[in-house]
C-alpha cells in the first residue's frame, strides 16, 4: 500500500538554498499538482552560516502533523547536514547528495550528483539547489516536472529565467541517468514481520 | 506572495502571510510596528500589502510606540494591528493596559518564540499564554486567540478583528514560530463570503455623547475622533464621559460592565473545535501547533482501539469553560500537552478540580510529536 505521507527533508549549509528547495518544491505540489503540502524549517539566528534544515511533506489526504515523521527522501548539500539530520530515514528510501561537499554518505544506497560543480559549470554556483531540485524531483516522481519549472520560474527574476531552467534541466539530465531500481536495498522488517504502522 | 486579490486563487503562503491577508479581510488599513523574528514577514507584508489598497504602514522606533500608534489610528476610527514575538510583547504591555482601561479595539499578534528575555529567536515556544492574558497589569478585559495552522491563521485573525471591533477589546492572537513559519496552500480569497463586524458608531448628535455610557450589551458606541463627537481619552479610571473618576460605584460599575460584556458575548467569543470527541473515552485538550501532533495522535490512539478525542482551544482567554467542562465530565482521563512548564494546564484543572489530568510539557525548543502524546495516551 501506498503511503499516507510522503516526507522529504532538505539540508545544507546557510546560504545553499535548501529552504528555497523546499518552497520551491512545495509549490510545485501544492499549488500546481494539488497536492496538500506542509512546508516547513528550522535555522539558527545567523543569516549565513550554520546548518539549515527545511522540510517538506506531501499528501493527497489532510496534513495533521507538519513535520517530518520517516524521511522517504533526503537531499543533503554538505557533509555535516547529512551527518545531522540523516537519523529519522525510511527503510529503502531515497539519498541524494551533493558529491562536492559530501565525502561520506552512511549508507551505500545513495544517490551522489556534484551539484555545485554543475552549477559551476553553468557559471553561477547559486544555482546548485535548481540543479538539485532538478534530480531530487525527477527520481522521486512524486511530483510533476512541468510543474517543478513552473515554480522555478515563477520565483526567480526575469533575467535568471534561462539560468535556472539550464540548472533545472541540468539536474533532470543528471538524474535520468540513473537506474533507482538498481540501488541495494536493504532488508526491510516490515516485509519479514508485516506492515506494523498500517 | 498575494498581489491584489480579486479571482479566487490557490496560493503557497506562511501561517504569518496568512495573519496579513486575515487582517486584510478584515478591514485592517493600518499597521505600526518593529520586526522581529518569528513575527518579521508580518511587517514585511504588511508594508507591501498596505499601500497597495490605501492602508497605512509605520515602521515604529520600539514596541512601546507601536502599541501607541495602533491605538491612536484604531481611536481615529481606522482597524489596526500589530506584530511581534515575546520581548517585544513584554514591552508592549503597558500600552495593552491603555487599550483595556479606553476600550480601543486593536489586535496584536504575538508568535511565540522560547523565552525567557531575548530566549531563543527561531524556536518555537507556547509560553506567553499567561502573559497574554495577565502582562498588563490590574484587572482588565482581554481576548486571546490561538492559531494552529495557515488556513486558521487567516479565518482566526478576521475572527480576532470581529470580537475586538464587537466588544471594543484588545485581542491578542498568539501564533508560534512553527505555525508562522509553515508553508500551506490556502486559496485566498476563500470560496465562501466572510463575516466583518464593524465598531458600533453613535447614533445621537454629538452634544448627547458619552463615549463610555453604559447600554444592554456594555459596550459603548464609539465615535472616531476628529468627527465632531467630544471624545475624551484617559489611562485613569474615568465615568461615562470619560474624564477621571474615582468614585467607588463609578470604579465597580467599571469593572462590572469590562465583565458582563464579554460574559454576553461568551458564545461567539469563546471557540473551540472538537476532533473525535462523540464517542471519546480519554481526551487531548490544548491549542496551537501542538493540535496538529494531537489530531495525529487521536487517529494513532483510534488505530489501536482506543476511544480518544481532542479539543482545540481556539479562544483561550475568556476561557471555554463550558467545553472544557463537559470534556473533563465525559472522559475519564485528559492530557494537555503545552510546549511550556505548564500553563494552560491551570485554567483546565480550575473547571473541575476532580477531573483525572495529565500534562505533557516540552519547553527545550522543539514541537511535541504525535509519538510523545500517542505514549501518554496508551497509559490512560
Amino acid at each position: 500500500m501506498e503511503k499516507e505521507r510522503y516526507e522529504m527533508r532538505f539540508g545544507g549549509a546557510g546560504g545553499q538554498g535548501v529552504i528555497t528547495a523546499a518552497v520551491i518544491l512545495a509549490e510545485a505540489a501544492g499549488v500546481y499538482d494539488g497536492f496538500n503540502v506542509c512546508q516547513t524549517q528550522s535555522y539558527g539566528p545567523q543569516s549565513r552560516g550554520g546548518n539549515s534544515k527545511a522540510e517538506l511533506v506531501i499528501s493527497r489526504k489532510e496534513i495533521d502533523y507538519p513535520k517530518v515523521i520517516k524521511m522517504d527522501c533526503f537531499l543533503a548539500m554538505n557533509q555535516t547536514a547529512l551527518d545531522d539530520y540523516f537519523y529519522d530515514f525510511e527503510t529503502n528510501g531515497l539519498l541524494v547528495v551533493d558529491s562536492t561537499f559530501v565525502s561520506q554518505t552512511p549508507t551505500s544506497r545513495a544517490i551522489s550528483l556534484p551539484f555545485t560543480a554543475m552549477a559551476r559549470e553553468l557559471g553561477k554556483e547559486i544555482v546548485a539547489n535548481i540543479v538539485a531540485i532538478g534530480a531530487v524531483a525527477k527520481l522521486c516522481g512524486k511530483i510533476s516536472l512541468e510543474s517543478v519549472e513552473k515554480a522555478v520560474l515563477a520565483r526567480v527574476p526575469a533575467k535568471f529565467r534561462e539560468l535556472n531552467q539550464q540548472a533545472l534541466i541540468m539536474g533532470i539530465k543528471a538524474a535520468e541517468q540513473i537506474d533507482i531500481s538498481k540501488l541495494p536495498t536493504s532488508i526491510a522488517l516490515e516485509d519479514v514481520y508485516g506492515d506494523a504502522t498500517g | 506572495m498575494v498581489d491584489r486579490v480579486e479571482s479566487t486563487k490557490k496560493y503557497l503562503l506562511q501561517g504569518n502571510e496568512a495573519i496579513v491577508e486575515g487582517a486584510l479581510a478584515a478591514g485592517c488599513k493600518f499597521y505600526a510596528g518593529y520586526p522581529i523574528t518569528p513575527s518579521s514577514e508580518i511587517a514585511e507584508e504588511m508594508s507591501r500589502r498596505l499601500p497597495q489598497i490605501g492602508g497605512t504602514f509605520i515602521q515604529m522606533e520600539d514596541e512601546l510606540a507601536s502599541m501607541g500608534a495602533i491605538i491612536g489610528a484604531s481611536l481615529a476610527g481606522t482597524k489596526a494591528m500589530t506584530a511581534t514575538s515575546g520581548p517585544g510583547f513584554s514591552l508592549m504591555q503597558e500600552n495593552l493596559g491603555y487599550a483595556c482601561m479606553t476600550e480601543v479595539p486593536v489586535v496584536v499578534v504575538n508568535v511565540m518564540r522560547g523565552g525567557p528575555s531575548t530566549g531563543m529567536p527561531t524556536s518555537p515556544a507556547q509560553s506567553d499564554v499567561m502573559q497574554a492574558r495577565w502582562g498588563t497589569h490590574g484587572d482588565h478585559a482581554i481576548i486571546v486567540m490561538a492559531v494552529s495552522s495557515v488556513s486558521d491563521s487567516y479565518e482566526i485573525t478576521v475572527h480576532a478583528f470581529n470580537m475586538s471591533e464587537k466588544y471594543r477589546v484588545p485581542v491578542v492572537l498568539l501564533s508560534d514560530e512553527i505555525v508562522g513559519h509553515t508553508r500551506e496552500v490556502i486559496t485566498l480569497p476563500p470560496n465562501k463570503p466572510i463575516e466583518v463586524f464593524n465598531r458600533i458608531k453613535p447614533s445621537v448628535p454629538p452634544e448627547w455623547y458619552e463615549p463610555y455610557e453604559d447600554n444592554s450589551r456594555g459596550v459603548p458606541p464609539m465615535a472616531a475622533i476628529g468627527t465632531g463627537y467630544r471624545h475624551h481619552v484617559t489611562g485613569l479610571m474615568h465615568d461615562s464621559k470619560g474624564f477621571p473618576c474615582f468614585r467607588p460605584d463609578v470604579v465597580k460599575a467599571f469593572h462590572k460592565r469590562m465583565i458582563r460584556k464579554l460574559a454576553n458575548g461568551a458564545s461567539d467569543i469563546q471557540m473551540t473545535k472538537g476532533y473525535m470527541l462523540d464517542d471519546a473515552e480519554v481526551a487531548i485538550i490544548t491549542f496551537g501547533a501542538v493540535s496538529r501532533s494531537a489530531i495525529r495522535a487521536v487517529k494513532m490512539a483510534r488505530a489501536r482501539g482506543i476511544k480518544a478525542g481532542f479539543l482545540q482551544l481556539v479562544t483561550l482567554f475568556p476561557f471555554p469553560k463550558i467545553a472544557v467542562d463537559s470534556v473533563l465530565r465525559q472522559c475519564r482521563a485528559v492530557l494537555v500537552p503545552e510546549m511550556n512548564m505548564g500553563q494552560i494546564v491551570r485554567e483546565v484543572r480550575a473547571v473541575n478540580h476532580t477531573a483525572t489530568l495529565k500534562q505533557l510539557n516540552r519547553f527545550d525548543g522543539l514541537m511535541i510529536t504525535p509519538d510523545q502524546i500517542f505514549e501518554k495516551l496508551l497509559n490512560m
